[in-house]
């Protein structure tokens, strides 16, 4: 409705210097100039394997950026996303290694990835603790529950055979794996395996942000997350039922999590307590913010957030690409993105420039 | 005649296709009180800008006791002796009073660390705020201050730099009338210590009172000039909108369809965590326009909020239409057919950086979805109606809110509410910010309200609204309703003796 309606009548100006579309276009323009330079200067970039291995990533970072970016558009943040990331994956591993069905073991990862989310919403609204500071508490604890679980001893704990035989404690946390179980394929097929050439967890993003998309953008609940992101009084006088939604909206970060921790385990078939999930609460956001949703709240797109997802593990692969070393990855990644934030933000002001000399 | 201590000659701005002053002129001189009105839009606020150094013009000259100066920063401005209020304070509430005072300046003792100097602060403080009459203890944290004390401090602070020319951007739109007495007062004295008060007021009973020289803006131009003998309302009125509007005429037949018919809303006793006594009663019939009246911390912001599920209520019961209602949040309450204008628009009544359409659709949105998924086309209809019949003036719906003059803002509200169809309507200040024009479509607009049946149940600190428009009033003082009084009875007197605290 802007372009019919905007008052200089120049549709192709009043277009491109709306700030969405602004964002998206930078991002995009980062995402083309990533990749070109990727297969520019590797041969071994150019492979499909290559191509599937950064999907995957995509696809598995991805669906913790949806989460995080539906806290953001919320004014909020969720640092607990690695964590809830670590916790699940090590709870899937312990279901599987005991033997349960992987269909069940998720459904209950997923569930108790939803109640932390809900868990957070509460401390949130009802008792009206800073979501930085809640999900920062969340950080720690979660991820010194998955190392508390991977002590415990299941198989003594649970079997009536094998109960007083030994100490329930191991000494020390472990690796949680499949415990060497064969009857998983079909199962852990939706991470390692594809479909037309795109690995799984592309097209389970895929779906997800589709799904995302059309609730975020076409539904009276994309609604009522924008404006309480915007105004939360705004929102609540005009009748949002402010609390509600910002508690669906760390529902729905945990629960992405929760998926995302599933999926980090069936890709090696074994995740570790101490590094399952590190940074991924990072990733996360700085995808969302990439692509344009702003840390203001409020804001955000789902096309902007699938391209901002793109940014890092283009970014990741180029640097090995680069032949930079791995010590050094963290520093040229942090580097890079300063690097097109400083771009993004002269074009800015340059193009604000040009409008208000128009 | 003497030099004019300030002097602006055909200033010009543009602002992309906007031209925003075409050749201004304005003329201060020491120990007078200029008033610059105009309706929103006209020019006062750029030019206002102009003279703070915050918008170098385009075209056109200032000077400063004869001599052109540049102003290309507010910091340049303030070394000149110009000093600027802004209708939102520039205070931080978490600072003491005298900290904001010396915000950015602070006296020091001197040494290579440059420690603040409370003492020597807290006595030029107190010297400061004796000036504007002010007796407070400058250690008080600034937020225990009510808007009128905060109002002084600014000034007072601004006096701290030496401003010779002091410009107040609405300056009274959230004091309550005694403050607003009080204010008057202090900007007399300042007169009289030779400083020039350049006053901007949609309030031009206050201009009346305290204006020695009126300047008008129209369309980005000068619109004219009186002298303090010319000084009245109507003449303001006619050279702010270049016509004659007669802004408080009731409609011929007595408004309302429904005056003898049982009430919209009855409210008994209700009360709310800070409620004392006996807590707010009243009743709004159909087609009647109920005015609620008092000092500002009154608590009628707080009751139109209790009433409406924003705040917890504690006791009280409520009845629409004959009818006991539980209202727990603010949907209860759209059920019920009740729809509530807040007072801070900017805050609580818009989401500035959404559009006109966004912004209306928002507590319409359960009759715009099919299974919950948005009815695009059938918001963008409701949008273009609500621009069409309030006549909000934009380029089109997809305008930021934030964009539009106070009273064009104030319409998107209104009819964001008014397409729910309320029975019952709480205005909370409804004009405040918004110029002559848009005022008299306000009213305009609740008197079509009241015929057509919808009951109004209006919050006003404007004793002339209040007094014009209402059929009755209510008066309420620290938290619980005082009196009521009806058309025969009403008066200025009579609502100010309830409203602190005299019993009917």
């Amino acid at each position: 409705m802007s372009k019919s309606e905007s008052s200089d009548g120049n549709l192709f100006r009043s277009f491109f210097s709306n700030p969405t579309v602004g964002r998206i276009l930078g991002v995009s323009l980062l995402v083309l100039i990533l990749y070109g330079l990727m297969v520019g200067i590797e041969a071994n970039a150019r492979t499909l394997e290559n191509h599937q291995n950064i999907a995957r990533r995509i696809g598995e970072w991805g669906i913790l950026t949806l989460g995080a970016a539906f806290v953001i558009i919320t004014g909020g943040i969720d640092l607990s996303i690695g964590s809830v990331v670590c916790l699940s994956a090590v709870s899937f591993g312990i279901l599987l290694e005991n033997g349960a069905n992987p269909l069940v073991a998720s459904l209950i990862v997923l569930t108790v990835a939803g109640m932390i989310g809900l868990f957070h919403g509460f401390l949130i609204t009802r008792l009206n603790l800073q979501p930085f500071v809640v999900t920062l508490c969340g950080l720690f604890i979660y991820r010194g529950l998955a190392q508390f679980l991977s002590l415990v001893d299941f198989k003594r704990l649970l079997d009536p055979a094998l109960r007083g035989t030994g100490r329930i404690l191991r000494d020390s946390s472990r690796d949680v794996g499949v415990g060497g179980r064969t009857d998983l394929g079909w199962f852990f097929w939706l991470q390692k395996g594809d479909f037309l050439g795109i690995p799984m967890p592309m097209w389970i993003f895929a779906i997800l942000a589709l799904i995302a998309a059309i609730f975020l953008h076409a539904s009276i609940y994309g609604r009522y997350l924008f404006a309480l992101g915007h105004n939360e009084q705004a929102a609540r006088y005009a009748g949002v039922n402010t609390n509600r939604y910002k508690v669906l909206a760390y529902f729905l970060c945990s629960l992405m999590a929760g998926l995302g921790g599933i999926l980090f385990l069936m890709k090696i078939n074994s995740a570790s307590p101490s590094n399952a999930g590190n940074w991924f609460e990072l990733y996360a956001i700085t995808g969302a913010v990439l692509g344009g949703t702003s840390l203001r709240g409020g804001e955000g797109t789902i096309i902007g957030i699938i391209l901002g997802t793109a940014v890092l593990p283009l970014l990741k692969t180029l640097v090995i690409f680069a032949g930079i070393p791995s010590d050094m990855e963290f520093s040229a990644i942090g580097l890079a993105l300063l690097l097109g934030t400083l771009a993004d933000e002269l074009l800015r002001r340059h193009s604000e420039k040009a409008r208000k000399g128009a | 005649m003497q030099t004019p201590l300030l002097e602006v000659e055909r200033i010009s701005k543009r602002y992309g296709g906007a031209q925003a002053l075409s050749s201004v002129g304005l003329r201060l001189y020491p120990s007078e009180v200029v008033a610059l009105i105009g309706e929103n839009g006209a020019g006062k606020s750029t030019l206002m800008k102009v003279l703070g150094g915050i918008v170098t013009p385009d075209e056109g000259e200032i000077r400063i006791d004869g001599t052109p100066v540049r102003l290309n920063s507010p910091a340049q401005a303030m070394e000149r002796g110009i000093s600027l209020i802004h209708q939102e304070l520039n205070l931080a509430d978490n600072l003491s009073i005298e900290a904001n005072l010396f915000l950015g300046r602070e006296l020091r003792w001197g040494g290579p660390l440059g420690l603040a100097s409370g003492r020597a602060m807290e006595a030029k403080s107190r010297e400061l705020l004796a000036r504007v009459g002010l007796d407070v203890d400058p250690r008080d944290r600034l937020s225990n201050l009510t808007p009128g004390h905060k109002q002084l401090v600014e000034i007072a602070r601004s006096l701290s730099m030496h401003a010779r020319v002091l410009i107040m951007d609405e300056p009274t739109s959230s004091l309550a009338q005694k403050e607003t007495d009080r204010l008057l007062e202090v900007i007399r004295e300042l007169r009289q210590q030779g400083v020039c008060v350049v006053y901007i007021s949609h309030r031009l009973r206050e201009v009346e009172a305290v204006a020695d020289r009126v300047v008008g803006l129209r369309d980005g131009k000068n619109a004219g000039e009186l002298s303090k003998a010319e000084i009245n309302y109507q003449a303001m009125v006619q050279m702010m909108v270049g016509r004659d509007v007669q802004l408080h005429q009731r409609p011929s037949q007595a408004a309302g369809t429904g005056r003898d018919q049982p009430p919209v809303l009855r409210v008994e006793k209700l009360k709310h965590a800070q409620s004392k006594g006996e807590g707010v009663s009243l009743e709004v019939r159909p087609g009647e326009i109920v005015g609620m009246a008092g000092l500002v911390g009154a608590g009628r912001s707080e009751f139109a909020e209790t009433l409406f599920g924003i705040r917890p209520r504690v006791s009280g019961q409520v009845y629409i239409q004959g009818q006991p209602k539980l209202i727990r949040k603010p949907t209860d309450a759209m059920a019920l057919g009740l729809a509530l204008v807040p007072e801070d628009r900017r805050h609580h009544g818009l989401i500035l950086a959404d559009s006109i359409g966004g912004n209306i659709a928002l507590p319409n949105l359960d009759t715009h979805h099919i299974a919950k998924l948005l009815q695009f086309g059938k918001i963008r209809h409701t949008a273009q109606n609500g621009v069409k019949s309030l006549r909000i003036r934009t380029t089109g719906i997809a305008k930021p809110v934030g964009l539009l003059s106070g009273g064009n803002q104030q319409k998107v509200v209104l009819y964001k509410w008014l397409h729910r169809q309320p029975k019952l309507l709480i205005l909370d200040e409804p004009t405040r910010g918004v110029d002559v024009g848009a005022k008299k479509e306000i009213y305009d607009l609740m008197h079509d309200l009241t015929a057509r049946g919808v009951g109004i149940l209006m919050i006003s600190s404007d004793l002339e609204e209040v007094l014009h428009l209402s059929d009755r009033v209510v008066v309420m003082h620290e938290n619980q309703t005082t009196g009521e009084l009806t058309r025969e009875q009403l008066s200025e007197e009579a609502i100010m003796r309830l409203a602190t605290g005299a019993q009917s």
